[in-house]
């Protein structure tokens, strides 16, 4: 099955209202491409799951996000999203602010059909008290009482892998592949944008097929983005954008999300890399080594 | 021999690992990752670290002047996911750094002030406060000991469970929450006066336990033993000196203090 599309053709599947997984780790291998199409579309009242950085971010200071969940929001090296926390500042969001671990049993149970995982991730602080719809349940095996960690079901999840087959099958060659495979395995419908495109057989060598993390039938969509997790890194292919963000925090602080989407967003990808000096530029970036 | 004051909280901090044995420690920020690498190069050599990334070492790596991760002693891949498993097993002690540390031993790295929908400063979020702080042992770096840090009230958001008897989950005990040590600027405190209540254990030279108290928020006992936080020896110092060759050390305090202090200029 040939699943190779445009972002606009793959991002068509959602919807007013959905919830909308996104992969990667703060500054690190975002589907930014994806995200950027999302920013040009008409969706709006999203409910975005991520362990977030500028793609929560721009997504909430365009106004399309009705609630984030989340356990973070930040860039690294600078440790709080200027545009996540304006938007928290000004109260436009609704969240659910939980530990990055349950964000992971969240997404794991729903990956497996269970209505929640127990664990004791929140116990004792205001993750309970400020998130209404985690329950504390008692156990049928002890005297404990357990976090009830609901699934956090995902419409559509988006990530960002190195290379694909058109068929769906993805490697992740950067050193981590983070929470991606349970945001697609927590998703109906999975959306995969990769910097190359390659062949069935480039996955024969054993070592390859040892980096893809979910199988070919998690992925429903292929979208071939070269450059597409830019301003965050595909390592190895290159780093994040340490400049671009500093920009980036620039503009949303001096004149918002217009002020940057009119500097940077362009009428599409191709634009976008434009603005931003151009494919080669972005595959001259090196990681910042901590 | 002279030290800094950064120093100083460096092997203050580092001495928290000594009697670990075989667990992750992590030390988030600077200073702690360098009182975390020092302790795994000196006083424990079972601790087990991770570069910060993808990898467990099996030595640490500087905290500054390093080109690559290219050449670092791997030991094993430790990706996120597999940092939760070593989290949830309890194997792990945390140092880190947090906005906001309450009489409970509470802490904040989320939000400050304003409503919960509308804070007036939105930090962090609570990242793996929670579930640390139920599973695993931790300690808390402070840079700046203040009342801003130590405050009266509750953290503005708990993030991670402390010795609070109104937020104690039904089956556990104190026993259950492993707050270790808490070195400041000032001094090195723990938890365990009456009724888990902080206690001051030891004061940096020159620092007395009337400025402690007037810059934590609330009240603090004192450790029948207290005495002089320990000067760092040549070896610390020469370990750390390998650790961070680019000095970063210097540049993580204001002004970067001596570790002792010079004495009150008396006027005439």
């Amino acid at each position: 099955m040939n699943k190779l599309v445009s972002a606009e053709e793959a991002l068509s599947v959602i919807q007013d209202g959905m919830t909308v997984g996104i992969g990667g780790w703060g500054p690190r291998r975002k589907p930014m491409a994806l995200v950027r199409a999302l920013l040009r579309s008409n969706v709006r009242d999203l409910t975005i799951v991520a362990y977030g950085g500028a793609d929560v971010g721009l997504l909430c200071a365009a106004g399309i996000v009705k609630r984030v969940v989340f356990a973070f929001v930040s860039l690294d090296f600078m440790p709080l999203e200027p545009a996540f926390r304006r938007a928290r500042e000004q109260g436009a969001i609704e969240v659910m602010e939980i530990d990055e671990g349950m964000l992971l049993l969240g997404l794991r149970a729903a990956a497996w059909g269970c209505p929640f995982i127990p664990t004791a991730l929140g116990l004792g602080t205001d993750v309970i008290r400020n998130a209404p719809d985690i329950q504390i349940v008692d156990s049928p095996y002890d005297d404990k009482e357990w976090v009830a960690m609901p699934a956090l079901k995902l419409d559509v999840a988006l990530v960002h892998a190195t290379r694909a087959e058109v068929s769906g099958t993805c490697e992740i060659a950067s050193p981590d592949h983070y929470m991606d495979d349970w945001f697609v395995r927590a998703a109906k419908h999975s959306i995969v944008s990769a910097d190359e495109l390659v062949e069935r057989d480039y996955f024969h060598d054993p070592a390859v097929a040892r980096r893809v993390f979910w199988e070919r039938n998690c992925t429903q969509s292929v979208v071939l983005q070269p450059g597409g997790a830019h301003p965050t890194s595909s390592d190895p292919l290159y780093g994040f954008d340490v400049a671009h963000f500093k920009q980036y925090a620039s503009l949303i602080g001096d004149a918002g999300f217009k002020g940057w989407a009119d500097a940077y967003l362009g009428a599409d990808e191709a634009e976008y890399q434009q603005l931003v000096g151009g494919l080669d530029s972005i595959r001259a970036l090196t990681l910042p080594v901590y | 021999m002279t030290f800094s004051l950064a120093e100083l909280m460096t092997c203050a901090a580092s001495r928290v690992f000594d009697d670990d044995g075989e667990v992750l420690a992590t030390g988030i920020g600077l200073l702690p990752r360098l009182a975390a690498s020092l302790a795994m190069l000196t006083s424990n050599r079972d601790l087990m670290m991770t570069d910060s990334q993808s990898f467990m070492l099996s030595t640490p790596n500087p905290v500054s002047g390093l080109a690559g991760h290219a050449g670092q002693a791997n030991e094993n891949w430790m990706g996120f996911s597999r940092i939760f498993d070593n989290v949830w097993s309890g194997a792990r002690h945390a140092l880190v750094g947090p906005s906001q540390i309450d009489r409970f031993g509470q802490t904040n790295i989320s939000a400050l002030g304003g409503t919960y929908s509308a804070p007036k400063v939105q930090l962090l979020g609570v990242r793996g406060f929670p579930g640390n702080s139920i599973c695993h042992a931790n300690s808390f770096f402070v840079p700046k000991h203040s009342k801003r840090v130590f405050v009266e009230g509750e953290c503005d958001v708990v993030c991670s469970i402390g010795y609070n008897p109104e937020r104690l989950p039904r089956g556990y005990d104190f026993d259950d929450i492993d707050i270790r040590q808490v070195i400041t600027d000032l001094c090195v405190m723990d938890f365990a006066g009456p009724t888990h209540q902080a206690r001051v254990v030891s004061l940096h030279p020159g620092v007395t336990l009337e400025e402690v108290r007037d810059n934590t928020g609330f009240d603090v006992s004192v450790s029948e033993s207290l005495g002089e936080t320990a000067a760092p020896t040549a070896e610390q110092l020469a370990v750390i000196a390998r650790l961070d060759p680019d000095n970063l050390r210097a540049k993580q305090l204001k002004d970067d203090p001596p570790g002792v202090r010079a004495p009150e200029h008396v006027s005439a």
